[in-house]
This record gives C-alpha cells, sequence and structure tokens, in this order.
C-alpha cells in the first residue's frame, strides 16, 4: 500500500503582515521538507475579505499549501501556525482519499460510456449498433 | 489543483448521461415551484466539491447564510453531502460566513 497522503492547508495571514507572506511560506515549506514531506504547491490565493471576523480582522491573506507526506509534518505545522502570531486561522484537509474516489469513479463513468454510447438506454444488451463499440467491452 | 477558487466554472454538459437521472425537461436548476428537480452536481458530473470554491457554495447559501436544504435545491443525496462538508469547510476559514443578518 501507498502510504503517501496528501493535503491541503489554507492558512490566512495577518493582512498587516503582508510582506512576510512569502517568508512565512517559506518556512512552512522548510518545516514540511525537514520532516520529510513534499510541498507539491505553494500558492497565494491573494487578499481577501473575511467572511467574519478574526481577532478584530475584517481581511486576510489566504495562502494554498498542497503537501504529500506521511503525516507527520502536519503535526509539526500545525504546531508552528498554531503559536504564530500572524496566522490568524487555518485548515487541514485530507484530499487523497477523495480524490481517489473521484478518479474510480471517472474511469468507471469512461467505462460505462464506452459500453452504451447511445444515450438513455439502462440495458446494455439489445442495442444493435453498439456491437462496433465491442473491443471496449472487454476489460 | 483549484488555482483560481473564484473564477471556476464547472464542467459543462456532457452529451451521454448515466441513466437513471432524465436532464430532459427544464433545465438543472428548477427551484422554488415544483419544477422537476435534477441534482446540478450529477448533470456537471462533479465528483468532489472544493471547499475552495465560494462562487459555487454561494449558491447553496441562501441570505440567513444556512445551507440549503436539498429539498429545495434538489441536490442528490451524495451531493448534499459533499457539499455540506465543503460548505462547512469554507466556513471554517471565513470564506463564507457561519451566519449573516
Amino acid at each position: 500500500m501507498d502510504t503517501k497522503r496528501q493535503y491541503e492547508v489554507v492558512f490566512i495571514v495577518d493582512p498587516t503582515a503582508d510582506e512576510e507572506v512569502p517568508k512565512l511560506t517559506e518556512s512552512f515549506s522548510q518545516i514540511i521538507t525537514d520532516q520529510g514531506g513534499t510541498v507539491t504547491k505553494a500558492e497565494t490565493m491573494g487578499k481577501r475579505q473575511l467572511a467574519y471576523e478574526i481577532l478584530h480582522h475584517k481581511d486576510g491573506t489566504f495562502v494554498l499549501l498542497e503537501i504529500e507526506g506521511s503525516g507527520r509534518e502536519i503535526a509539526e505545522l500545525e504546531r508552528r501556525m498554531r503559536v504564530n502570531d500572524r496566522v490568524l486561522r487555518y485548515i487541514t484537509v485530507r484530499v487523497d482519499e477523495d480524490r481517489r474516489r473521484a478518479e474510480k469513479l471517472k474511469a468507471r463513468r469512461a467505462r460505462k460510456a464506452a459500453k452504451r454510447p447511445e444515450r438513455g438506454g439502462s440495458s446494455s444488451q439489445r442495442r444493435g449498433p453498439a456491437m462496433e463499440f465491442a473491443e471496449a467491452s472487454s476489460e | 489543483m483549484s488555482s483560481n477558487y473564484e473564477d471556476r466554472n464547472r464542467g459543462g454538459y456532457d452529451s451521454d448521461d448515466d441513466g437513471d437521472r432524465r436532464p430532459m425537461g427544464g433545465r438543472g436548476g428548477g427551484r422554488r415551484m415544483h419544477r422537476r428537480r435534477v441534482c446540478r452536481f450529477c448533470i456537471d458530473k462533479v465528483d468532489l466539491i472544493d471547499f475552495k470554491d465560494v462562487r459555487l457554495l454561494q449558491n447553496y447559501l441562501p441570505e440567513r447564510g444556512k445551507i440549503l436544504p436539498r429539498r429545495i435545491s434538489g441536490t442528490c443525496a451524495t451531493h448534499q453531502r459533499m457539499l455540506a462538508e465543503a460548505i462547512k469547510r469554507a466556513r471554517n476559514i471565513a470564506l463564507l460566513p457561519y451566519t449573516t443578518d
């Protein structure tokens, strides 16, 4: 079994510390790599109004990190973010399982579509013209 | 995976459908009244609802900020679950409000 897990981490940085965003992102990425994980994507989503006030802030800079690893580095990262005053809030979402599920559904749909290209019919048999696509149904 | 969490449109209408849903008749989003309600996500073949996709989620968050029940939106159970989860995540990081008044 593949033990790599994928995570999406979004955190909000204090808007008054805007210049620090690249530095923060860099240091968080460093933490991840130090712990043996990899950062597959680091992206600043920009300054954005918050839907509600957090610590009297009405807006903040959102940063997205995509991380691959064992899960250990997430613990460390969250600890760091918790103690950092610049980070107003963060959320970590594990995405590998959902993505795999989505892939599976997509594959199944593709297979189904290959089997019966005609619209509407629920039974895959009784359709003569579909025979041309017979080679797809061998899987 | 999604870069622009603001402007992103869901995958368009494909030619084939999965059979059990009937996207004929009125468009997907028949809400209010008792028009035929079909799950928009099923039609668009959405497998994954991203919590960063604020534009999309906002459609399911009426003025008060509550999650639109599926009896009104017509969303199927599977997608409503995914949707609710995504909305809750988005609320957590202040992309969406918990309440509005």
